[in-house]
């Protein structure tokens, strides 16, 4: 066990926590602004894993490339759901909007399993084994994509968030939905919108998944529940703390692959879980209520 | 009650006593399951629907439940009718355990929630790095023809799970409806209705709650002890996995959450629904594996958008029992 | 005269707003004691820290004589000081009955009794002929009273309502004023509120505080309140010239 295994290790959590915090960051901007628990986030980031892996197969794109056209289809995939079924369940109990989106989930999950069957499909890309040398350290290339592409999408809805109209608006809505219907924002439209974003992210996300993990079914729970995690730990309502969030999700599962056994690695994350619930439920980054 | 609904039970409770004798084996592991899942969904019930705590790491109790039990038994050769009350008390103190932590620090709504599936996802990787209880690979009871009148070890075939089910059943049933017309029950619905408006009336809201917590996990671990016992494996993997959890939360949310019956009448809706739909998907030519569960996750969809108080409620309207609760 | 509340040098701050500023007064047992004062004067504020929502900063609260400051809401209840709040919380997915019930089961285990109780307490609030109405669909002045009636039913020696007239028309006001007035007269039940609707004050307070910016401005006699100079510059304004022109 040398400092250079554990070096590289750690910075493969970072990378890949990069990529984990752009998935939660979708799932932040949605729980944070519409309050609708989205139990099918997960499924939808391996959707969209399976869509860059059939861009890549049929069509030769690159995933990194394709997160483009991937998040933009489910932008509107999330503008439509929000509109169409989400809404009437704005403001309904926790449990009965968990019911809607655990069958979502369900549906979702079960008909990728229907199309593509278990088993897990890699997708071989012509970088998927090279790997950058810093010092002693060894760097996946495949993972450095992935985490520069998360950051710019995360940058790029940062200065969406700051910067734009609607932004500012759905920040409104966030901050205070009654103050925002007084002053005449459409919040079904915002919702809407919100939602979009939110699950454009999860696009992006499982499309800069996919150098990294193989797509398969399987995966969806184990997602939903990462970004869950991720999100109370770096903190609701702020998106580096989305980001900051997956990082340290990312590195606690390396090193605990590393140190403990692979199957293991997600006992920390759930230990931290509840150890943010308990002590500091703003999480790292998120305002003190 | 009113007669009206008297008969209707009666007449229910009769079939269901006489069923085996007409129903084939394979009938009657469905009702096992109608039962279990009847029962635990009446523990959830008490927690969910009337003290407002939204769990959704039940699970863990099924689990820890069937776990100390078959443990007790596997090591020992403690039958389960001494092994449940190891397995209640466990899971009692785990219940007590999550509860202390969420009520003592606030943690609400969708927060708690997530701090019971950290608990049970906690539990499950656990349970696959312990050898002891039989890791990943699991852990089988035997099975030994010689003993199989045995009935307080849990040893016989599936008439004796069905009866025990139904009992079982039956008994959480008039036990939800005692506690939901006795001083604590009001005291739930106080406080999952208006916490602050609760504790301004003298209500200790965070013992009240515990007492939820803790009857609740205790009555969910019996169920796991039935199941490990009715199975004779168990596996982490299946026993603290959150489909579990939201396998006990289904029936009494489709059901009717906060009802006396909602549990019962969701669990006769949805279990056997999962084999009518292999049935149906299969007779139109879709077999691929998965086929049956995305209709059930669109039927789940369709009862919570247009029943989201449960089917009983609206049930109740139809059969003319709209007084028969409270 | 004995007091049943003896509040003395209450101070409440939140994260540097200094909301209650050392106020101290006494109820006499048996009175109808109304704090009064412009908006944001820390009225609830002093309110929730009497009843047990916040601990006080410093300063002692004595009810019949026991230190209340710092126990919980349940305790204080339990112990016989009961409250309404501002913005009625009634148990929507319950009936009438059933919320007055749950006050009720705080002295008597029994829910026969607890029942029993409750009819009684909604006959005098009239309320009795909607008893199995779900809370949600009552109007706001029977919220009201159903606040009130649940308040009741705990069997309390101390009654703390937070502006319990406001958005009630004047008959509506009325009306509600005779029932407390009853109450107080029949049972002997201290109630000490906070009111903005002066017709209330006048009609029911024998004693009167009045809060501005957190402190005690003035105390006394509902008359002589409502012409001390300060007073009016503070809150009164036209209401009181109206009312000391009479």
């Amino acid at each position: 066990m040398t400092l250079a295994i554990v070096g590289n290790v750690i910075i493969e959590g970072v990378l890949t926590g990069l990529v984990y915090g752009l998935m939660a960051l979708g799932l932040s901007v949605i729980f944070g602004v519409v309050r609708v628990v989205n139990f099918a986030h997960g499924e939808f980031a391996v959707v969209a894993m399976y869509a860059a892996y059939l861009l890549f197969v049929t069509l030769g794109l690159d995933p990194i490339l394709s997160l483009l056209p991937i998040a933009a289809a489910f932008f509107l995939i999330g503008y439509a759901l929000q509109t169409v079924l989400i809404n009437r369940f704005v403001g309904r109990s926790e449990h009965e909007q968990f019911i809607l989106l655990v069958g979502l989930a369900i549906v979702i999950v079960n008909g990728l399993l229907m199309i593509f069957g278990p088993d897990a499909r890699p997708a071989n890309l012509p970088y998927s084994f090279d790997s950058y040398a810093i010092g002693p350290l060894f760097v996946d290339k495949a993972r450095v994509y992935a985490a520069a592409g998360a950051l710019v999408v995360a940058s790029g809805l940062f200065g969406f968030f700051r910067y734009s109209a609607t932004g500012t608006a759905i920040r409104a809505c966030a901050d205070n939905l009654t103050g925002a219907a007084v002053v005449g924002l459409n919040i079904k439209r915002l919702y809407a919108f919100t939602f979009g974003l939110g699950l454009a992210c999860v696009g992006a996300a499982g499309a800069l998944m996919v150098p990294i993990a193989d797509a398969s079914p399987l995966l969806s729970q184990a997602f939903t529940l990462l970004a869950f995690t991720i999100v109370i730990v770096g903190g609701l309502g702020s998106m580096a703390g989305a980001l900051i969030g997956g990082v340290v999700i990312g590195v606690s599962e390396a090193l605990a692959s590393l140190f403990w056994a692979p199957s293991m690695k997600s006992m920390v994350s759930f230990a931290l879980l509840v150890a943010v619930l308990v002590f500091r439920p703003q999480g790292l980054m998120g305002r003190r209520l | 009650m009113p007669p009206r609904g008297r008969v209707i039970l009666s007449i229910v409770l009769a079939l269901l006593l006489a069923a085996p004798m007409l129903l084939d084996r394979y009938l009657i592991s469905i009702f096992v399951l109608i039962f279990f899942f009847a029962y635990v969904g009446q523990a959830w019930n008490l927690m969910m629907g009337f003290a407002g705590q939204l769990s959704l790491g039940h699970a863990l109790y099924t689990g820890l439940g069937g776990y100390v039990a078959a443990m007790l038994w596997f090591y020992f050769g403690i039958g389960p009718w001494l092994g449940v009350f190891a397995a209640v008390a466990v899971a009692a103190a785990f219940g007590a355990a999550v509860g202390w932590l969420g009520f003592r620090f606030g943690i609400e709504g969708v927060y708690f929630a997530l701090l019971t599936i950290a608990f049970a996802e906690f539990t499950r990787i656990a349970f696959d790095n312990m050898p002891f209880t039989g890791g990943a690979g699991g852990l089988f009871l035997s099975y030994d023809a010689q003993r199989s009148h045995e009935w307080w070890n849990l040893r016989g075939g599936p008439l004796l799970f069905y009866y025990l089910g139904l009992a079982l059943a039956a008994t959480a049933t008039v036990l939800i409806a005692w506690l939901a017309r006795s001083r604590i029950g009001y005291q739930w619905l106080a406080v999952r209705e208006d916490q602050q408006a609760a504790m301004a009336l003298g209500i200790n809201a965070f013992r009240v709650k515990m007492i939820a917590v803790i009857i609740s996990a205790g009555m969910t671990a019996v169920g796991g002890v039935l199941l490990a016992f009715y199975y004779n494996n168990l596996f982490p993997a299946q026993a603290f996995d959150i489909n579990r959890s939201i396998e006990i939360i289904l029936a009494p949310i489709i059901g009717g959450l906060g009802t006396i019956f909602g549990p019962v009448v969701g669990a006769f809706i949805l279990t056997p629904l999962g084999e009518v739909l292999i049935a149906l998907t299969g007779s139109l030519g879709l077999n691929a594996p998965g086929a049956k569960a995305v209709f059930y996750g669109l039927t789940l969809m369709v009862i919570i958008s247009l029943r989201p108080n449960g089917v009983w409620p609206w049930l109740k309207q139809l059969l003319g029992l709209a007084e028969i609760e409270r | 005269m004995t007091s049943i509340l003896a509040v003395e040098g209450v101070t409440k701050r939140f994260r540097g707003v200094l909301a209650v500023d050392s106020v101290t007064f006494e109820v006499p047992q048996g009175a109808i004691f109304a704090v009064i004062g412009p908006n944001g004067a820390g009225k609830t504020t002093l309110f929730n820290t009497i009843a047990g929502v916040f601990a006080p900063n410093a300063g002692s609260i004595l009810f019949s004589g026991e230190r209340i400051d710092g126990l919980p809401p349940n305790e204080v209840c339990s112990r016989g000081l009961a409250r309404t709040f501002q913005i009625v919380r009634p148990f929507p997915a319950l009936s009438v009955e059933d919320n007055v019930i749950v006050g009720a089961l705080l002295h008597r285990h029994d829910v026969g009794s607890a029942r029993a109780r409750a009819q009684e307490l909604l006959r005098q609030l009239d309320l009795f002929e909607k008893r199995r109405q779900l809370a949600a669909t009552l109007t706001l002045p029977d919220r009201k009273r159903l606040e009130v009636a649940r308040a009741l039913a705990t069997e309390p020696r101390l009654l703390l309502l937070d502006e319990v007239m406001a958005g009630l028309r004047p008959t509506e006001t009325d009306r509600l004023v005779a029932m407390l007035r009853d109450i107080n007269r029949d049972s002997g039940l201290t109630i000490l509120l906070i009111e903005h609707v002066m017709r209330a004050v006048m009609a029911l307070a024998s004693r009167v505080l009045v809060l501005d910016h957190g402190t005690a401005i003035a105390e006394g006699a509902p008359e002589a309140i409502v012409r001390d100079p300060a007073v009016v510059r503070s809150y009164l304004g036209d209401s009181a010239q109206e009312i000391g022109a009479r």
